[in-house]
């Protein structure tokens, strides 16, 4: 069979299902098929590549088109254009301009990189659920180099040197977090990929599974070599259905293939990977939380010290790390530290995937350097504000920070966010207009929270519930005089009394939203301030009693 | 399956009960996890009572409860917030004529509102078992709705 | 040792110490709620928190352990802050109803938000109510009063290995669960009321009997005794401020009288009739055993704790045969008060009240069984826990400190030195011993002032051996014997004896005391708050000091069993002692 000369790439992802991908995709190869090109057009499944609520998407390669909203309906008619005619179906093209390819600090190993893509390179191109694709694209040549030419050390050298830090939140050195749990003695050391993804507005880790599963596996079997772990775990939230069944068939075709199971490449090293399923629990993103609940506990954090690395799952050394670290692996050892370092900024190098939504008019998941701005974000990758004006952001999930206009054009990367006081985070970046009043955003994130305090802890547990109260009031316009300044109060408190970042974290959103936001935060003020000087249960009303 | 057939396959530990609890539920036919099946958990695992039943509290997608064939369960995190998942709200409770947390008399159906299910990119979604919807308006629950009663024959 | 300073105070401390004791030593006190010694330290309440250089976030002290160097501040005002502030987060998610509740005084919260100075609170906090669980015979649970300090969850999974308890749902909607229903009843619960004795709040407590006893005081047509337990002299004196250890037996004695009991007997004359009768059981079973060679139970077990015989009807069933058929003190004397009594003094039996102050909530349970009733009559009509009795001196206005010392009334009021030692771990197996061994060769149990050193003291599992030498003729068959005894107590350690006896008892053990509660009754669930090793110990010395001061210290030389066998019990393990004395129990395996 000679070589197809053209591509149609058609994201089957949880996104697309719905809207009808699996059967648009059947629909174009019956089609190319009657116009006798299936010899010519391979049409490929794969998964997402960026924008996510366009409907079913088609792509064609080499070509650079990319069609959406696609039904059945429109199938004749674009392989007829498009294939038969050979010129573009300009109604059905994505709307917008394409995704740019990034223009921050151009340099040779972008161009090098396709897309300028490291976690995402294969997403979008190549067929998850084939193991032969991600091997055409160098997949496991990385495993392979490092069990048969390199030593645990150099390889744990060789992350910390590329400087690439934890992309679940807190942005640790990975190398050096590795650098922990390797020299622990025991005879089961673990390699745990978090794949619990509960921040709201972040489901990169979900793209990647679902279209690169392989590169997932290939870096936690780079990391297990490292470390010297003995068995790997994938602890995945229960709704991710596609992610669990692709990076099952993941699984099982790499141990068919000799990557995972018993002395891998020949070597001395044997590792396999399990897959975990959680049951529905933000907290139990919190690695040691995590833990617990893979021990099929309730998944309350643990108190630290001790440290996953030394006492872990099963109590032994263990490490987590987040999907999107764990993709980073296989690409540095590739290409080196130094290729690596070219991306992004100094402090933060590589790339960061992002999940852009809200009010702008091309929602998805991008992968940019560190270091591009927000405003580039908005206005390049994101297409535009949708609807109305400019009101603020919510960067890195629920309990990330709030910032207003003036924040637009300051570098997304950790240093330089942590000198304006704010913190990166997951990668979430919600937009919204000024359709939205600042009191009742901040009311669905105390929601959020309140909902998702595991309760341990008394500050956080009663904390959270007050100052969701509170919040309610301010939304409704019927706070108290001293609302405000209990819910600051409480949250700084929380910032440094509560057991876990969880607790932590409301902090985040509500002081950044006073710093841009007072004045409208007052608006929720009731100008009556009925606050009951008795405090009312339903047993009765019982006056404060001094004991 | 059985209790007993459940943590045969799965195999007896405790690490594997979260599993274990969600064949449970899967098998008991009305989407919960039932105070017998608690009890004999017990006895076969020899986990106490109260703390299988705690740790199961602690999950959203376990229940005690009885529920409907279909679990629905809308997203009211900030970022389906922001896109409207209120009037979604509405629409599903006027159509289902339920609140949350509740069943239609005919047990097919069962309200429930969730923390984000990773779908924001659709934002609003929500989720009926297994299946995503998202970018929805009230106008595209409804028709939802329909198309799994009338794909259920009733 | 390491080294540290606290608010500037250096001080060196052993590794592994906690910040908290650290701080201690450094004569700085920190307070704490959820962290309860050997019980539970969660880290959770963070009332306890302190500044440590170089942490980001206030560490709570209480399970923080020291390092070298560590320099701690427990008076920096965001310490202080955050300490007050969780208080006052706690108390806007409680009823704030002191004045109406049993700990009111007696609380933990309560104090800390004195001691803190917390007179206001700021936040409103809308929550359920939930209902108040009274759905067993010996305990309340209130879950609006909780604080999720979890100590009731560590004792009962941990202490006694229980785990009737566990933390349920998530977030603010947790709560501390029962089983998988609402209720205390749905859940395998053995009614020892350790929870009740741990908890700092008013969130779980005993059933309340004082208005019911308070009605039959009342009632000129009733004639109203009362028992108390052993272990009652040696803490009551700490509801009203004495410290833990004080004997206070003869103004107990008096502040009953002047509540107006009729007789103040005592339950030590029933515990010494139990050595008489389960000590000649056991000598029954050995010699079917050696002689006989018959097939018989062996080891025995005692019988006298009600938290142990639901323990070995829930979760050890196979080895019901080996318990003795004994039952406790509180229920033989009330079998005998309705029965022997009564004829004695010539008293309607119907009339008699008989009411029992025991450390124990188990015992509230066990005098509702229907086993207890073969006087014809309920046998023991009320119980009081030692903290009721507090409440009920200090409702009528009695100055129990005061008090001058009493007596207890004859025939049921008088005892010897074995049956004080009933109310700690080791005391049943040394009293039994020291009458057995007499009997069997007619020498004073050869130790130190009659103590059997090696089951004394907190260890939970002890054992001691005893050889039988020179025996009298009718023992003969016991010459020669080295008999083997265990001690178990806290239900965590009883399920290790059971577990050690069905695996084919390879320590050949005859006979195995066990108690319940940590520490036996002096630490049982009914007893003044807060029960540390500290107390238990101090408890326990104190009875022993109560045994050594008797003129009798064995129960075979009690004038007053020897007495009831000639007047109407005729014999040990004799047709009457069957009928009054002994019972059987059944399996409540689920
Ligand atoms: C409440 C909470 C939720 C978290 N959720 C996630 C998550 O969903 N995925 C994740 O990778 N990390 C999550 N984290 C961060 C993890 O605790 C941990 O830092 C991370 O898995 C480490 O991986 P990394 O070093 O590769 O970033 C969460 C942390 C907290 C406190
Ligand atoms: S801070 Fe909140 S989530 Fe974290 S342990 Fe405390 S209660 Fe649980
Ligand atoms: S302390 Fe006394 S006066 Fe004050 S509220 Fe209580 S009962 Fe009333
Ligand atoms: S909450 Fe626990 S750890 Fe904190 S001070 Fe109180 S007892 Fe100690
Ligand atoms: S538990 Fe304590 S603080 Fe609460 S009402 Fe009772 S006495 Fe007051
Ligand atoms: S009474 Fe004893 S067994 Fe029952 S819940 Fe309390 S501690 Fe557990
Ligand atoms: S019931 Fe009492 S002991 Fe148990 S968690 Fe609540 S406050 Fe603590
Ligand atoms: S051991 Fe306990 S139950 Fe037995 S008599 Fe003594 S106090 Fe009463
Ligand atoms: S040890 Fe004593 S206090 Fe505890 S249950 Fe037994 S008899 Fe009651
Ligand atoms: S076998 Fe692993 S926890 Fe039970
Ligand atoms: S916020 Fe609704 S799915 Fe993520
Ligand atoms: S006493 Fe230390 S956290 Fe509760």
């Amino acid at each position: 069979m000679s070589k197809p000369r053209t591509y149609v790439l058609v994201p089957i992802d949880t996104n697309t299902v719905t809207a009808g991908a699996r059967e648009v995709k059947n629909a174009i190869s019956a089609e190319i098929g009657k116009r006798g090109l299936s010899e010519e057009i391979s049409v490929v499944e794969t998964a997402a590549f960026g924008p996510t609520n366009a409907g079913v998407l088609v792509a064609v390669q080499p070509d650079n088109v990319v069609y959406a909203n696609i039904t059945v309906a429109n199938v004749a008619e674009i392989v007829e254009e498009h294939f038969v005619k050979g010129r573009q179906c300009k109604k059905f093209l994505l709307a917008g301009e394409k995704p740019a390819i990034p223009k921050a600090s151009e340099t040779d190993a972008r161009h090098l990189q396709g897309l300028g893509r490291i976690v995402l390179d294969n997403c979008g191109v190549i067929d998850p659920e084939n193991i032969k694709e991600y091997i055409a694209r160098d997949g496991y040549f990385a495993l392979g180099k490092a069990v048969t030419e390199m030593q645990p050390e150099d390889v744990i050298k060789l992350v910390k040197d590329s400087g690439l830090r934890g992309r679940g939140g807190a942005g640790f050195n990975t190398g050096l977090k590795w650098s922990f749990c390797a020299p622990v003695k025991s005879k089961e050391k673990y390699v745990i990929c978090n794949a619990d993804e509960g921040e709201p507005g972040t489901f990169k880790d979900r793209l990647i599974m679902e279209g690169d599963p392989h590169k997932v596996i290939e870096g936690m079997a780079i990391c297990a070599y490292a470390i010297g772990g003995t068995m790997g775990f994938i602890y995945i939230r229960g709704e991710y259905k596609l992610s669990i069944q692709r990076l099952q068939k993941a699984i099982s075709d790499a141990r068919e293939y000799g990557f995972l199971g018993r002395k891998i490449f020949g070597s001395k090293f044997s590792f396999d990977i399990e897959i975990k399923i959680g049951a529905g629990a933000y907290v139990c993103g919190e690695e040691t939380a995590l833990i617990e609940s893979m021990e099929g506990k309730r998944g309350l954090p643990r108190l630290k010290p001790p440290f996953p690395a030394v006492c872990g799952f099963r109590g032994k050394p263990t490490n987590v790390n987040n999907v999107e670290t764990l993709a980073n692996v296989a690409p540095i050892l590739r290409n080196g530290a130094e290729w690596f370092k070219k991306f992004g900024t100094a402090g933060t190098p590589g790339t960061k995937v992002y999940t852009v939504l809200g009010h702008i008019n091309r929602p998805g998941l991008i992968e940019v350097p560190t270091g591009v701005t927000l405003r580039e974000i908005i206005y390049s990758y994101g297409g535009g504000m949708k609807s109305g004006k400019f009101h603020f952001a919510q960067l890195g999930g629920t309990a990330g920070d709030i910032i207003g206009e003036e924040m637009l054009d300051v570098p997304l990367d950790y240093d330089s966010m942590q000198k304006v006081g704010h913190v990166l985070g997951s990668g979430a970046i919600l937009v919204v207009n000024d359709s939205i009043g600042i009191n009742d955003f901040l009311d669905s994130c105390m929601k959020f929270f309140v909902h998702e305090s595991c309760g341990n802890c008394n500050p956080c547990r009663n904390g959270l519930k007050i100052m969701k109260d509170i919040s309610a009031r301010l939304k409704e316009k019927k706070a108290y005089a001293d609302d405000i300044d209990g819910m600051e109060e409480i949250s700084m408190i929380l910032k440094s009394a509560a057991f876990c970042p969880l607790g932590q974290s409301p902090a985040s959103p509500i002081m950044s939203s006073l710093r841009y936001f007072k004045d409208e935060i007052k608006k929720g003020l009731d100008p009556k301030d009925s606050k009951p000087k008795t405090r009312h249960t339903q047993r009765e009303l019982i006056t404060l009693t001094p004991v | 399956m059985t209790v007993s057939e459940i943590v045969e396959s799965r195999g007896n530990c405790r690490e594997n009960l979260l599993q274990i609890l969600h064949d449970i539920q899967d098998s008991s036919g009305d989407n919960s996890i039932h105070t017998e099946a608690i009890d004999e958990l017990s006895r076969i695992m020899g986990i106490t009572v109260a703390d299988i039943t705690g740790t199961l509290s602690f999950y959203t997608m376990f229940s005690m409860k009885p529920r409907g064939r279909h679990i629905i369960r809308l997203c009211d995190s900030p970022p389906c917030y922001i896109m409207g998942s209120e009037n979604i709200l509405d629409a599903l409770q006027k159509k289902l004529g339920i609140k949350i947390d509740g069943t239609t008399p005919d047990k097919a159906f069962t309200l429930e509102t969730s923390s984000c299910l990773g779908t924001c990119g659709v934002a609003p979604a929500m989720m009926i078992g297994d299946e995503v919807y998202g970018n929805l308006t009230a106008d595209k629950v409804s028709k939802i709705i329909d198309s799994i009663r009338k794909s259920e024959g009733r | 040792m390491i080294n540290l300073t606290v608010n500037n105070v250096p001080v060196s401390v052993e590794e592994g110490t906690t910040v908290l004791d650290a701080a201690a030593k450094a004569g700085i006190k920190i307070p704490t709620l959820c962290h309860l010694d050997g019980v539970s330290s969660p880290g959770s309440c963070r009332v306890c928190l302190v500044e440590i250089k170089g942490a980001r976030t206030l560490q709570p002290s209480c399970v923080t352990k020291v390092a070298e160097g560590m320099a701690v501040s427990t008076n920096t005002k965001l310490a202080r802050d955050a300490r007050k502030l969780s208080v006052e987060l706690m108390l806007a998610n409680h009823p704030w109803d002191c004045n109406a509740c049993t700990r009111n005084n007696d609380c933990e919260l309560q104090s800390l938000a004195k001691s803190m100075g917390i007179s206001e609170v700021r936040f409103p906090y809308e929550r359920e109510e939930l209902p108040i669980d009274k759905s067993t015979p010996a305990l309340v649970r209130d879950m609006n009063k909780c604080v999720l300090c979890r100590r009731c969850i560590g004792v009962c999974q941990d202490t006694q290995g229980v785990g009737s308890l566990a933390p349920r749902l998530r977030g603010f909607d947790t709560i501390v669960g029962a089983g998988s229903g609402d209720n205390l009843c749905d859940a395998i619960c053995v009614q020892c009321g350790q929870c009740s004795a741990v908890c700092p709040v008013g969130a779980i407590y005993e059933k309340d009997s004082i208005q019911d006893v308070w009605k039959e005081l009342d009632n000129p047509d009733k004639y109203v005794v009362v028992q108390t337990a052993p272990a009652i002299r040696a803490a009551l004196g700490e509801c009203f401020g004495l410290k833990p250890g004080t004997l206070v037996t003869g103004k107990m004695v008096t502040a009953l009288r002047r509540l107006g009991f009729k007789k103040v007997f005592d339950t030590n004359f029933t515990a010494d009739l139990t050595i008489i009768e389960e000590g000649t059981e056991l000598l029954t079973r050995l010699k079917k055993a050696l002689v006989e060679k018959a097939e018989v139970a062996l080891p025995m077990f005692t019988s006298c704790s009600p938290g142990w015989i639901n323990y070995i009807e829930y979760f050890h069933p196979n080895l019901l045969p080996n318990l003795s058929s004994c039952k406790s003190p509180q229920q033989m004397f009330g079998a005998l008060a309705k029965t022997y009594f009564a004829q004695k003094e010539g008293i309607d039996p119907s009339k008699i009240v008989v009411v029992s102050i025991m450390p124990c909530t188990a015992k509230k349970f066990e005098c509702e069984r229907p086993e207890m009733n073969s006087s014809g009559f309920k046998d023991v009509d009320y119980v009081l826990t030692t903290r009721e009795l507090g409440h009920m001196i200090t409702g009528a206005g009695i100055d129990f400190v005061n008090l001058e010392d009493g007596e207890q009334d004859a025939p049921m009021g008088l005892s010897t030195g074995a049956a004080d030692i009933f109310a700690n771990t080791g005391g049943v197996m040394e009293a039994a011993l020291r009458t057995v061994y007499e009997i069997v060769t007619g020498r004073p149990l050869p130790m130190e002032k009659l103590h059997i050193k090696p089951v004394h003291g907190l260890k939970g599992l002890k054992e001691t051996s005893v050889t039988l030498t020179d025996c009298k003729p009718d023992w003969k068959f016991l010459e020669g014997v080295t008999a083997k005894v265990a001690v178990a107590h806290g239900l965590s350690n009883a399920k290790d004896a059971c577990d050690l006896v069905a695996a084919g008892n390879k320590h050949g053990w005859h006979f195995i005391e066990v108690m319940c509660c940590p520490g036996g009754c002096i630490g049982g669930g009914g007893q003044p708050r807060l029960t540390t090793d500290e107390v238990r110990k101090a408890r326990i010395k104190a009875i022993y000091k109560e045994d050594e001061g008797r003129p009798m210290r064995k129960s075979h030389d009690n004038p007053a069993i020897t007495a009831i066998y000639k007047e109407f019990l005729h014999e040990p393990l004799g047709h009457k002692s069957h009928e009054l004395l002994h019972t059987h129990y059944h399996s409540k395996a689920k």
